[in-house]
């Protein structure tokens, strides 16, 4: 405890510990718009393909500056976004498999861009496979900067559209009868996506960022049925699993931020699956109980009926 | 030699999962087949810790069970209401962390870095050879793909009829009484199989490209299940031998060149394909305006 205590004076630490918390609650609060758009594994794609961005950006630029890297990992999310686009578009191919796609075609570019810069003349390149598992002690004083302002940027972009991105999350077809530009707020939505996954990457690295987007929205689900609570409760979730990250991480030197993020978040996320005072198993099974006792016999018979349905429908669905 | 060895390899690779590929990208699966490629990573780092060994059956078992569990896990959250991709994103990436953290835990005691995880040993697979009574026998790692892969066409060609009908129909499958969960968990079984052999050649992230792209490619050429396969495996090993030409050139990580030449040959296939290819498909347009 007491070395933790010192640990968190170290002002270095606290800059470190103050990024990562942002990040997480922004990549919070985009997640829960790209859960309700069933899009979670986007982030994913995303991030898979950010790795060459980041690669070439380095070899263009030869310097291991945060704002390039942003750059260069956005631009090729956004390619990606658009090579899954249209791969679903103009073939018989299925979502799912264009983005699998997508991902592993730029995740073997990355791959090859990485040991091409490895073994290739370029000096300096010592840190850049720090960002496949990410490790916030890297961060530097202006990387932290960069990353706190770009996080704060995203919170209150969507605070400030926040009724818009609802409506298109939840109802775009009423959304464009309404006259709103649903092509555009989506195109948006994703984009901000692609800026969480990348200032993500540094932190928690390219394979694992994806959690960060995902699993925070996915637990704060358990807890509400309102998008105004859902996405405050995501964001703490996300800040919560950032700050845990950051801070056991730097208590030993070989312990990458990354995992430790993800696992802070999956744990969150096992306490709202069991807990969560809307979705959660305990909730569920009370609500269950009072049911079976207001009904009394009838429910009983009902349940077998239902469940043999849901079987059915269950066996169907695989 | 050992060029024959790595391309040996590679093409064993190929044949594994483009095999099961088919049937994942079919049954719209193919991301449940990346959350396996992930998540079997902390069966193989514990199994590597217990067992001291990279090539035990331990680590067969110990991946394949992992790799089970996440494909349940999956289907538990959604069952209980988490969408599909979202469940899968929340378990793989939990899985993966585990074995991240435990390689960078023991980081010393296990001789697996993660570079090794990423993009796999396939340049290395001869100098790990089997040598029984002083006789070698070549590569473990072909060894043990070889195996896998005769498992693999064994329960395939037995089951075809099942699994393809659970491929295209699953509800109809259902009213005929073929046990579909059980073909599912099968079909997982496989794939966690397939992954965990290739993970030591072409790493743990690259197998899902060789598991996706050369069925995808297959799937743009062909009407046919049987075909399918065949096709699949086919690209496979053509990209197996463009990569490792590319790699050898451009002093590049093999299973990176690989996979990109796989995503080379999809592109094509997207671009010229003579059914469904984008090319194709406006000079049909064109005539049919003409």
């Amino acid at each position: 405890m007491n070395t933790l205590w010192t640990l968190l004076q170290d002002p270095n630490m606290q800059w470190i510990l103050i990024s990562c918390t942002l990040l997480g609650l922004s990549s919070g609060i985009i997640g829960c718009f790209s859960y309700l758009r069933k899009q979670s594994l986007m982030g994913d794609t995303l991030a898979h393909a950010a790795l060459p961005g980041i690669c070439i950006a380095f070899m263009l630029t030869g310097t291991k500056s945060i704002m390039y890297f942003l750059i260069g990992a956005g631009l090729a999310g956004v390619a990606a976004t658009f090579g899954i686009g249209w791969i679903t578009r103009h073939s018989r191919i299925k979502h799912d498999a264009a983005m699998g796609i997508v991902l592993s075609s730029f995740f073997g570019l990355g791959i090859v861009l990485l040991t091409l810069v490895q073994h290739g003349g370029y000096g300096n390149q010592a840190g850049l496979d720090k960002f496949l598992f990410g490790q916030a002690a890297s961060m530097v004083g202006s990387d932290v900067l960069t990353l706190s302002i770009v996080s704060l940027i995203l919170v209150s972009v969507c605070y400030l559209l926040f009724k818009q991105f609802k409506l298109v999350s939840f109802d775009p077809g009423f959304a464009k009868g309404i006259g709103y530009p649903v092509a555009f707020f989506e195109q948006l939505l994703m984009l901000l996506m692609v800026v969480a996954v990348v200032v993500g990457i540094q932190a928690v690295g390219v394979i694992l960022v994806a959690s960060l987007i995902i699993t925070p929205a996915v637990s704060a689900r358990y807890w509400t049925d309102r998008l105004g609570v859902m996405v405050v409760v995501s964001g703490i979730f996300g800040a919560l699993s950032g700050a845990t990250g950051a801070i056991v991480s730097s208590t030993g030197d070989s312990l990458p931020t990354g995992p430790l993020t993800v696992l802070a978040a999956t744990a969150l996320f096992g306490v709202s699956l069991l807990f969560g005072t809307k979705r959660g198993i305990i909730v569920r099974r009370l609500v269950q109980q009072r049911m079976k006792r207001t009904l009394g016999f009838g429910y009983e018979e009902q349940a077998a009926t239902a469940s043999v349905d849901e079987r059915i429908n269950k066996e169907a669905a695989l | 030699m050992s060029d024959f060895w790595i391309l040996l390899t590679g093409v064993l690779v190929a044949a594994c999962s483009g095999i099961l590929g088919t049937f994942l990208v079919l049954r719209k699966m193919a991301m449940i087949g990346d959350a396996i490629s992930h998540s079997v990573m902390p069966g193989i780092v514990i199994a590597f810790l217990l067992s001291g060994s990279r090539d035990s059956l331990l680590m067969m078992v110990a991946a394949m069970a992992c790799g089970l569990f996440a494909v349940f896990l999956i289907q538990l959250f959604q069952n209980k209401g988490v969408q599909a991709d979202a469940s899968i994103g929340v378990v793989f990436t939990a899985l993966f962390a585990i074995g991240v953290l435990l390689v960078s835990l023991f980081a010393r005691q296990v001789h697996l870095d993660q570079d090794a995880i990423l993009y796999g040993e396939i340049a290395y697979v001869h100098w790990n050879t089997w040598i029984v009574n002083g006789v070698d026998l070549g590569p473990k790692a072909v060894w043990l793909l070889g195996v896998t892969l005769i498992i693999i066409v064994t329960v395939i060609s037995l089951f075809y009829k099942q699994f393809k009908l659970c491929s295209f129909d699953p509800a109809l499958a259902a009213a005929c009484g073929i046990p579909v969960a059980l073909f599912h968990y099968l079909l997982m079984g496989l794939v966690s199989m397939a992954t965990v052999s290739s993970f030591e050649s072409v790493g743990a992230i690259l197998v899902v490209g060789m598991l996706i792209i050369p069925a995808a490619t297959a799937y743009l050429l062909t009407d046919r299940l049987s075909v399918m396969i065949l096709l699949s495996v086919g690209v496979g090993i053509l990209s197996v031998f463009g990569g490792y030409g590319a790699a050898v050139m451009l002093d590049a990580s093999i299973a990176g060149c690989i996979v990109c030449a796989a995503a080379v040959l999809f592109a094509l296939a997207f671009l010229f394909s003579p059914s469904h290819g984008i090319v194709a498909k406006k000079l049909r347009l064109r005539k049919l305006a003409a």
